[in-house]
């Protein structure tokens, strides 16, 4: 087979523009249809019409937000087979389900009762109202839950078998799909990194109230009571769900697991770079320092892996040219086996077409064989199953230390706002303010983490990417991919010019507009 | 209960539910065509009444849209690879006015939107111009064909000279094209006459229905005389084989569907003529079912006895069909029963639309309405 890299790499990157642009709403919207849920709530029990005013303004800047995230995800979806038809056919027995499901069971509660929550307020009782906002973000949610379900069903491929007559992956057990460990784990971190950032949000525009606007400093305690409060129970939340998404890479992703902490030579009792510096000219197999300069934390990696102080974690090194002693094989052995199966497939459908079944028999014989490494016979070199470790590696560390600022942040925030003290503490409101951004940041990081540090695979061991894309020329890519760039750059610049007018506006006038 | 079906009648009841979701997309095309007549009123305030009276729709539109995708990918992937890895400029030129349409409503008054207000505009009539015609052509190829060839891994070589734009010269396909933007603009009279509480507007819908709807007619009666003498490709155990009248057989073979897509075409008439000679707001509803069963009836032909749902024009051998082009039985027994949800969405659906829609919009809830458009 052919492989125009220039095409490869121009799919891969029209696919990651959409998905880090993607990503960019998507998080707002899982945590903000909470968040608005939540002040609408006590807005109907408790009957206080400024708790109306607060749901009101903040499911604005949901509906804004909203928008851009159905206008950059619909183009997710349908890039799956205008750019990945192999991968479309390969695995689409699989992965096309739970996009289905997303679509019946998520986006028709989203689109349906989002129509009551921002036009109902006359139309609709106050009940079927709330209940109507609230059934918004459970379908934000499931939406996410399904998405995730196939994501990590690529990280992890699981409940399936490859069928050679149909030359495709085909389910078997949608309950093994479903329940794989490493989508409910993605899930789960994902979903709490998402409230994470709405909070911040919430805080962040609120502290810019208080800083700004006499008015408003009941409107914002209000909201920080409710943003900080959400926080600070998902930050606790998310950094748990951390912990057991490392623990499922680790098994799964060894490969992983090493660029993100920069491992390249396995070790019993294996650390934790709390901070590092990788050493630029270190290459996988040379025995130059990882690190300028590191801070770890000992035996920690090992502790998180297997719950063991000595337990062995294999790096870079163990993984590409293997370790006869520890039972690790090396990425040449699956290659050369990878190539075997790949050629007894062949010599399978070409028997089958000149209908010779002695023969197609003995082809599917060895084929089973070597099947489990069939992704490696695609490959050519055993580096290539390394992925960007510098891009892994800072993506991951820098995730984290956001990760335990904001529960920080929250803690303190939520402790000024009960104690009355928030309004006096304007470093921490500037704090706040510009820890804005970080959510998102945050987000994206973690998003670059789990896709680049997968690569070479589309799916894990069973797809690499080269062999995923659609056959067209790279002109074409590349057309619609600066056609993407530019309208979404377009898009972001209105959605944010939006936002933050509505939030000047509300600062100089105090009402909704 | 599933798993008692055999393959091909499970292959059937998905083709069945695609089939259903087109002709309810359909039928919510009203969206696109209601967009396509922003500029048709007298007054700002009045285009804001009709903006706020689809724009409380569009994501429903939006969604069956992404269902379909969605299903098609479940059920039927290796269409997913083949269409959309094939017909890339075609389909990313539908995809690109589905992006502009999404922010649109939201955006368009909002201030500092930094395009102004007339850009997001523009972006609502390009999507219920431009993309609901190209769709129209996309949705023709299941009866044109296109020009590919799968190996036996199924890679695909796609042999059009513009990436699937190539459809845009052929004859049956531009109709088609032209059929969606006048059926979207009757659906859009019809749709303003029910929910609007302006009688300048509803008397303006009226006149409109005459033209949009005549010009419906002419489009129809082209593509149903040009599908109906038209060849197919069918196919049995030996392989496929080109077959003259094949969509007239297929009519013809299946009673059921030729009388679903009978009673659709008299429904959507009636719903129509009625306003001509009064007021009828109801008969949106009439008009409604009738195209769901028209567009219903139209891909079950497309797919069912022994027909390829997508053609292919340089190997007929490559063609697909219900049978060799969808998910392993396993695939489709799992959908099946998360199918089971579809009646109960629809319910909630028609619940929340007629909970909606039980009072008609003016410009005064408009005005007053701080979330409005």
């Amino acid at each position: 087979m052919n492989i125009d890299m220039s095409l490869v790499d121009w799919s891969r990157a029209q696919f990651a523009l959409t998905a880090i642009y993607h990503f960019l709403f998507v998080p707002l919207t899982l945590g903000l249809s909470f968040i608005v849920a939540i002040m609408e709530t006590v807005y109907v029990t408790t009957g206080d019409e400024k708790w109306k005013e607060v749901t009101l303004f903040w499911m604005k800047l949901f509906g804004i937000n909203f928008a851009i995230g159905l206008a950059t995800g619909i183009i997710m979806e349908f890039e799956f087979g205008t750019n990945w038809a192999n991968y479309s056919w390969f695995v689409g027995d699989i992965f096309g389900a739970p996009l289905a499901i997303e679509g019946i069971m998520a986006f028709f509660l989203e689109s349906t009762f989002f129509a009551v929550m921002f036009f109902g307020w006359k139309r609709v009782s106050k009940k079927f109202h709330l209940l109507s906002t609230w059934l918004v973000a459970i379908g934000s949610n499931l939406s996410a839950l399904w998405i995730l379900v196939a994501n990590g069903w690529m990280q992890h491929p699981v409940g399936m078998h490859f069928n050679p007559e149909t030359a495709r992956s085909e389910m078997v057990n949608f309950w093994d799909v479903i329940f794989n460990p490493n989508a409910v784990n993605k899930f789960l971190h994902t979903i709490s990194a998402g409230y994470i950032t709405s909070a911040i949000f919430v805080v962040a525009i609120s502290s810019y109230f208080l800083l700004k606007s006499q008015k408003l400093q009941d409107f914002a305690k209000r909201s920080i009571l409710v943003a900080a409060s959400f926080g600070l129970i998902t930050s606790g939340y998310n950094i748990l769900t951390g912990d057991s998404s490392a623990f499922t890479i680790v098994h799964d992703q060894p490969v992983k697991l090493a660029a993100m902490e920069g491992l390249y030579k396995g070790k019993k009792g294996a650390d934790i770079v709390a901070f590092g510096i990788l050493n630029p000219e270190k290459e996988v197999g040379d025995k130059k320092e990882e690190f300028l300069v590191s801070v770890s934390i000992p035996r920690a990696l090992s502790i998180l892996g297997y719950h063991k102080l000595d337990a062995y974690i294999p790096g870079l090194d163990d993984l590409v040219f293997g370790n006869e002693k520890l039972g690790i094989e090396s990425a040449a052995s699956k290659i050369e086996k990878g190539k075997k199966a790949v050629a007894a497939l062949k010599a399978f459908k070409e028997a089958k077409k000149a209908n010779d079944m002695p023969k197609a028999k003995a082809a599917l014989e060895e084929f089973r064989k070597y099947e489990k490494y069939m992704g490696y016979g695609y490959l050519n070199d055993p580096k290539e199953i390394v992925p960007n470790v510098p891009i892994t590696f800072y993506s991951f560390h820098t995730m984290v230390g956001l990760g335990l600022w904001f529960f920080v942040l929250m803690v303190v925030m939520l402790y000024k706002a009960m104690t009355g003290t928030l309004s006096a503490s304007k470093t921490w409101l500037k704090l706040a303010l510009y820890s804005l951004p970080l959510g998102f940041l945050a987000n994206e990081l973690g998003w670059i983490v789990a896709e680049v540090g997968r690569q070479p695979w589309a799916v894990q061991d069973l797809l690499p990417v080269k062999i995923a894309t659609t056959h067209i020329s790279t002109t074409s890519v590349m057309i619609t991919f600066f056609m993407f760039a530019f309208i979404f750059t377009l898009l972001l610049i209105a959605e944010v010019r939006i936002m933050a007018t509505q939030i000047k506006l509300k600062a100089q006038g105090g009402h909704n507009v | 209960m599933f798993e008692k079906l055999s393959t091909l009648a499970l292959q059937e009841y998905w083709w069945f539910i695609i089939s259903l979701l087109g002709g309810l997309f359909l039928f919510l095309t009203f969206v696109q065509g209601g967009q396509s007549k922003i500029w048709s009123v007298r007054n700002e305030e009045q285009k804001d009444l009709l903006i706020n009276a689809i724009g409380r729709k569009w994501e429903l539109t939006f969604t069956t849209l992404v269902l379909f995708g969605g299903a098609l990918f479940a059920a039927f992937a290796l269409f997913y690879a083949v269409s959309f890895g094939g017909a890339y400029g075609l389909w990313m030129a539908i995809l690109f006015s589905f992006i502009i349409q999404a922010v649109a409503y939201e955006y368009r008054k909002k201030p500092g939107n930094f395009l102004g207000q007339k850009s997001y505009e523009a972006f609502l009539l390009i999507n219920g111009t431009v993309g609901i015609f190209l769709l129209g052509v996309a949705i023709s190829t299941f009866f044109t064909g296109a020009a590919f060839k799968l190996d036996d891994m199924k890679h695909l070589s796609w042999l059009g000279s513009a990436r699937g734009l190539e459809a845009l010269a052929n004859p049956f396909s531009i109709l088609f094209g032209m059929m969606f933007i006048f059926l979207a603009r009757t659906l859009a009279d019809l749709y303003f006459i029910f929910i609007i509480e302006d009688e300048e507007i509803v008397a303006k819908m009226r006149k409109a229905l005459r033209v949009d709807f005549g010009l419906f007619l002419v489009f129809f009666v082209a593509v149903a005389a040009m599908l109906l003498t038209k060849d197919g490709v069918g196919y049995d155990a030996k392989g496929f084989y080109i077959e003259h009248y094949k969509y007239l057989h297929n009519f013809l073979a299946m009673p059921a569907v030729l009388v679903a897509f009978l009673a659709g075409v008299v429904l959507l008439v009636a719903g129509v003529v009625v306003n001509f000679a009064k007021v009828c707001r109801r008969c949106f509803w009439l008009a409604a079912v009738g195209v769901v069963l028209v567009g219903l009836s139209l891909l079950l032909v497309a797919g069912y006895n022994h027909t390829a749902y997508y053609p292919s024009t340089a190997d007929l051998a490559s063609s697909l069909t219900i049978q060799n082009s969808s998910g392993s039985r396993n695939t489709l027994i799992t959908m099946s029963y998360v199918s089971l949800m579809v009646p109960f969405v629809v319910a909630y659906i028609a619940y929340v639309w007629r909970l909606m829609d039980r009072k008609p919009l003016d410009e005064d809830e408009v005005e007053h309405d701080v979330m409005s458009y």
